[in-house]
């Protein structure tokens, strides 16, 4: 490479492995020297980088001369430089970004539509809901039940397991304070009442916000990006109908058996600490147990899981049938049906302590 | 035909669990040729393309790049081989969290000391080129099965790479697309003396593109020779995948 009677003369193979030492040695020429005329004749061999190099001499050099002349590429050279210039491609703006106040503007509305849309889901489903009660012919043979298994029965070990060791540790922690104060019969009253009204219905809610709502949200969601859905509205099949309905009616169900069994377990867990470090008989444990507890703390308990399993299974297709995308949206669906499940779950939660203190 | 060949595959042997999918196939491509893959489908035609590129691993066989074997190359030297070669995937296979413009700069970034405005100049001509520029900065989720697919082939020919795997690249375009990406094709061959391999069933772009074809059924080469050859040879299969395609 060297400048002579303001021409620069290029020479060599001006591929992706030179261009970053052709550059570097450019610069110098470039800020020195007045060229007007750059001779293409030394290159023997030319990529889309050498090409991309030969654009930005030209886009430098440009502004200085008056005229510019690039000549005597080699035939091959000049075809390759022909496909690969950018120099006469239009630069393409990048969209605005926007301000602090139209983003908020802009999620606002977002968030005021995603509500609408979800209370719009919400009533299709309870209305497709009772009908299906009465009417099931458009609904596959079995659904109820495999939705149930799917839904409930899989649910039982980690909903005994998770519940058990709850039961355990608030038994433990408040036997060491209530042995302190030699208040140890009120183990019992204790969990009685935080497990019946409280703890079982949102461990239990949440688990199978994380376990089943992901799974509803995903199955929609891929049958979105796969036009299964589409398949079902040209057969005459309500989506709503044939696959959210079962689920609707399956968790119905096994929402209240799941929270039995984690009362169930959750008391074991708080038996042990009571018999075993607290000195309680089994009867005493029993006895104060029972006598605690209302019918409307059951009434409660019962009615706040089955709401739960609805917020769960209504968000969950929401986000399923809100997918965009591929794959990617799935996933995004996915994680944003859980993330909305358990943040729906504890706000009722907290609006049913309110409401029935 | 010419030269010697860039790669060499030797009884290539490819299973699904007991099923064979390639029985035996040995084939040369050779450089500055357009390849095409034709046969049925199940045929084995993307099993061959994935083995060659070990992207599945073949039962048995060998396969020699450059004279190199690469089935048991490790894998710093085979990221090496890997840098000569583009891969367009049936489906694009763009990282659906970038950009269309973050996708072509990938390798480039990755593989290259290239400066950033070089690097911008490539990006926009390989989308320019593919007739994408208007899509330059959206994401993959914004984008229709066929751009999806040209945005996939401006990132396998980022780096110019010395042979370019297509795997279905005309499914689901226009004919007109379609056309201006066979040219692009035989512009590269020509301009950059890039080897192309390409499976595919359009029989339109088999005619426009084609030097070599390699016909395969069950998992067999039945033909490996020009096109011309290939409908004078008699044989039946090919002459009828032929015949059905006219019109």
């Amino acid at each position: 490479m060297k400048v002579s009677n303001a021409t620069l003369y290029l020479e060599g193979e001006f591929s992706k492995h030179k261009v970053y030492e052709l550059e570097r040695e450019l610069n110098s020429f470039l800020k020195t020297e007045h060229i007007n005329t750059v001779d293409l004749s030394g290159i023997s061999m030319i990529d889309s980088a050498g090409v991309a190099l030969l654009d930005e001499i030209h886009t430098r050099l440009q502004p200085k001369a008056r005229i510019l002349l690039f000549r005597a590429a080699s035939s091959e050279v000049q075809a390759v430089i022909d496909t690969f210039t950018t120099l006469k491609l239009e630069v393409q703006a990048r969209d605005r970004e926007m301000g602090f106040f139209e983003k908020l503007g802009d999620s606002a509305l977002y968030g005021w539509s995603q509500l609408v849309e979800t209370f719009t889901l919400a009533s299709e489903v309870f209305y497709y809901s009772v009908i299906g009660l009465f009417d099931r012919r458009k609904q596959r043979k079995g659904s109820f039940v495999q939705q149930a298994l799917l839904l409930g029965f899989d649910a039982l070990p980690i909903v005994a397991l998770l519940s058990f060791i709850i039961g355990f540790i608030i038994a433990l922690q408040s036997g060491v304070l209530l042995r302190d104060f030699g208040a140890n019969v009120f183990i019992a009253d204790l969990m009685a009442v935080s497990i019946v009204r409280e703890l079982s219905p949102l461990i239990t809610a949440i688990i199978v916000a994380g376990r089943s709502g992901s799974a509803i949200a995903s199955e929609i969601a891929t049958m979105q990006v796969t036009e299964e859905l589409d398949a079902l509205r040209m057969m005459a099949l309500n989506p709503i109908r044939y696959v959210v309905v079962p689920k609707f009616h399956a968790i119905t169900v096994v929402m209240p058996i799941l929270i039995v069994l984690s009362i169930l377990v959750s008391m074991i867990g708080g038996a042990i600490i009571a018999l075993g470090y607290l000195g309680l008989s089994v009867e005493v444990f029993y006895a104060r147990s029972v006598e605690i507890l209302t019918i409307k703390d059951i009434v409660i308990s019962f009615g706040k899981s089955i709401w739960f399993a609805w917020v769960i299974v209504v968000i969950g297709s929401h986000f399923g049938f809100q997918v965009k995308g591929g794959a990617e949206g799935v996933g995004k669906s996915t994680t944003s049906a859980v993330v909305a499940s358990i943040f729906a779950v504890i706000i009722f939660d907290a609006i049913f302590s309110l409401l029935y203190l | 035909m010419k030269n010697e060949a860039i790669i060499e595959i030797r009884d290539l042997v490819a299973k699904y669990g007991e099923k064979t999918v390639l029985d035996g196939i040995s084939v040369d491509i050779y450089p500055g040729e357009v390849t095409v893959i034709l046969g049925g489908s199940g045929c084995g035609k993307t099993t061959l393309l994935k083995n060659m590129l070990r992207l599945y691993e073949p039962f048995s066989g060998s396969v020699r790049f450059c004279g190199e074997e690469i089935l048991t190359m490790d894998e710093k030297a085979f990221n090496r081989v890997l840098q000569q070669i583009g891969m367009l995937f049936q489906n694009g296979a763009l990282l659906n969290s970038m950009s269309v413009y973050d996708n072509v700069s990938i390798p480039l970034e990755l593989h290259t000391k290239l400066p950033r405005h070089i690097i911008d100049r490539i990006i926009r001509v390989k989308l320019h080129l593919v007739g994408l520029s208007e899509a330059i900065y959206k994401f993959p989720s914004e984008l229709s099965g066929g751009m999806k697919k040209r945005a996939a082939l401006a990132r396998a020919m980022a780096l110019d790479p010395l042979i370019l795997f297509c795997d279905e690249p005309s499914a689901g375009l226009d004919p007109i697309t379609s056309a201006a990406l066979d040219d692009l094709i035989l512009d590269l061959k020509q301009q950059l003396s890039m080897t192309i391999v390409i499976v595919t069933h359009e029989l339109a772009s088999i005619h426009r593109i084609a030097d070599r074809i390699i016909f395969l059924e069950g998992g067999k080469m039945l033909f490996n020779g020009s096109l011309p050859d290939a409908k004078r040879a008699g044989i039946p299969q090919i002459d009828r995948f032929f015949e059905v395609g006219k019109f």
